[in-house]
Order: C-alpha cells, then sequence, then structure tokens
C-alpha cells in the first residue's frame, strides 16, 4: 500500500499554509475492514493526510534540513464521516515553531461544510534516533512531492516559484 | 523568588492539563512535572509551544533545559553538580527552587525537579 493520504497540494506558501485534496474512493482498501456495510475513511487517516500536508509545510520551512515527524495529536475532532465518494478539502496553517519542533493547525472540508479540525505537533529527530541521515532514500521524497504537485503550487513568503531543493 | 498571579497559574494550569491530560486538580503549584503529573520529553515542547502561545512569549530551550551545565565536566563530578555547577544552575534559573535538588544534586535527578510553582515563576519574569 502507498502511505500517501493526499492527492494532490493545491497550496503551498512557505512558512505559511498548505492546502490539499484527498478524494474518499470506494476501492481503496483501508475502507474495506474498518467499519462492515458502512464504509468510510478511518478518521486516523485524515489526521495522517493532514500530517502529512504540514510535515512538508514544516520540513520546508526549515529548509529540509529536519527530519520532521509526527509527535503529538493535541486535538482531533470530526464532523461527519468521510464516505466514498466525498472530497476532502484540507488547510494547515503552521502556528508555532521551536528549534525541536513545530506545531501546525488544520481543518478538513467537504462540501463546503467543515468536516474537521485538527491539532498536531512535530518533533525534529535527532541525528541517530532510528536512523542515521534521512528518512528518504535519495530522491524519493522530491518523486513524492512532484507526483503530489507540490512544485506547481508552491510559492515563497513574496510569492516566487519555489525551487526543487537539491536537499531532497 | 518571583511571585506569580492567579492568572498565570490558571494559565499554565490550563497548558499542562492540554499538554498532559491531566485533572485539573492534579495541577497544583508543588507538583512536580515528571512525577506527579507523568510528563515525558516530548511533552516538555509541548508544554513550551502552548505557553509560548497563551502568553505571548518566546522560550529558548536552554532557559528551561540547562543541559550544556549537566553535561559540562566542569560543573559535574562523579555524576553529581558541583558547588561551581550549582551556582551556574542558580544564575540560569533564578526562577526554581533548586533547594532540595542541591541537598543532593544528583544529574539523574535533574529531570524530575520542576514544579509547576517553578513553571509559573519562569513565566512570570517573562511576562
Amino acid at each position: 500500500m502507498r502511505w500517501f493520504w493526499i492527492d494532490r497540494f493545491t497550496e503551498f506558501v512557505s512558512g505559511s499554509h498548505a492546502c490539499g485534496i484527498k478524494n474518499v474512493a470506494l476501492d481503496e482498501e483501508v475502507l474495506d475492514d474498518y467499519c462492515l456495510a458502512y464504509p468510510y475513511l478511518p478518521p486516523t487517516l485524515i489526521v495522517e493526510g493532514m500530517a502529512q500536508l504540514g510535515g512538508i509545510l514544516v520540513a520546508e520551512h526549515f529548509d529540509w534540513e529536519q527530519r520532521v515527524v509526527l509527535a503529538k495529536i493535541g486535538k482531533a475532532v470530526y464532523h461527519r464521516p468521510a464516505l466514498p465518494g466525498d472530497q476532502l478539502r484540507y488547510q494547515v496553517r503552521l502556528e508555532g515553531t521551536q528549534d525541536h519542533g513545530a506545531t501546525i493547525v488544520g481543518t478538513s472540508h467537504c462540501d463546503g461544510e467543515l468536516q474537521a479540525e485538527i491539532e498536531l505537533m512535530f518533533a525534529f529527530l535527532e541525528q541517530g534516533r532510528f536512523a542515521e541521515g534521512s528518512l528518504f532514500h535519495p530522491g524519493d521524497l522530491a518523486i513524492m512531492l512532484r507526483t503530489m504537485n507540490l512544485f506547481n503550487v508552491a510559492v515563497d513568503q513574496q510569492g516566487n516559484p519555489l525551487a526543487i531543493s537539491d536537499k531532497i | 523568588m518571583t511571585q506569580y498571579s492567579d492568572e498565570v497559574f490558571e494559565k499554565v494550569r490550563t497548558a499542562l492539563v492540554d499538554a498532559l491530560g491531566v485533572d485539573d486538580d492534579e495541577v497544583t503549584p508543588e507538583a512536580t512535572l515528571v512525577g506527579d503529573l507523568g510528563a515525558e520529553s516530548i511533552d516538555f515542547l509541548d508544554i513550551v509551544f502552548k505557553l509560548e502561545k497563551s502568553f505571548g512569549i518566546t522560550i529558548p530551550r536552554e532557559e528551561l533545559s540547562p543541559e550544556d551545565i549537566l553535561t559540562n565536566s566542569q560543573y559535574v563530578k562523579d555524576g553529581s553538580v558541583t558547588p561551581e555547577g550549582m551556582t551556574e544552575l542558580k544564575q540560569r534559573m533564578p526562577w526554581a527552587d533548586l533547594s532540595k535538588f542541591e541537598q543532593n544534586p544528583r544529574v539523574q535527578d535533574f529531570g524530575n525537579l520542576l514544579t509547576v510553582g517553578d513553571m509559573c515563576n519562569y513565566v512570570a519574569t517573562k511576562i
């Protein structure tokens, strides 16, 4: 299974916010057994989607030099299930940064209605913790982000297109 | 030592309740963050974010976590902080009550030193 929980970036402003889309489809394996006879996207994977969106926002803000991992879920409130055919529109905003981590707040909307609200904290893995070097094989992150349309929408604070960093 | 207001205490309590999932009445001025409230290392980062947001302050890591002193051979001998090291700690953390720690200043015990009252005192020096 691919561990991609957003389909596409739709907006990305360095150090500020990011938006993305997650389409829920009935052929997704994760819907099969989660709740028999009532398929919906497991809410934890909505957190994961916004964590991927937010994790990239944080990593880019720190010039891809930190190993960013989801450390805590401060809040996760769901207002309605995400059903097959739904398109979730995620938005995450960088809220706080420290030398050792960052926080984001995020929302998920569906059909114009608030579907979920989250607050996440990311920590930066110290070198040597769990693994040395990057958490990705060389080039994998760049391929993933290209696939997710990041570089077609990403801009810096002045609105200039973001270059593809050689650090990814 | 700095005196803090009820408002400071209430804001610190809210931050700790949110970060640690403890009950309001567990958060007393005397409660230690690690021993009594169960804070783990990752929680301290969360607490720092919450206090920064709540009070509109910036909290440099070294102010709450004097690792540079506790890992400096000039200030630590046989696993305990030397008198010289205690002087450094007191200068760095004038808001913390180090009197108990000073009686047997083993580095390994430092992590369980901070109390809710210490946090309130610290925040009061920043606002």
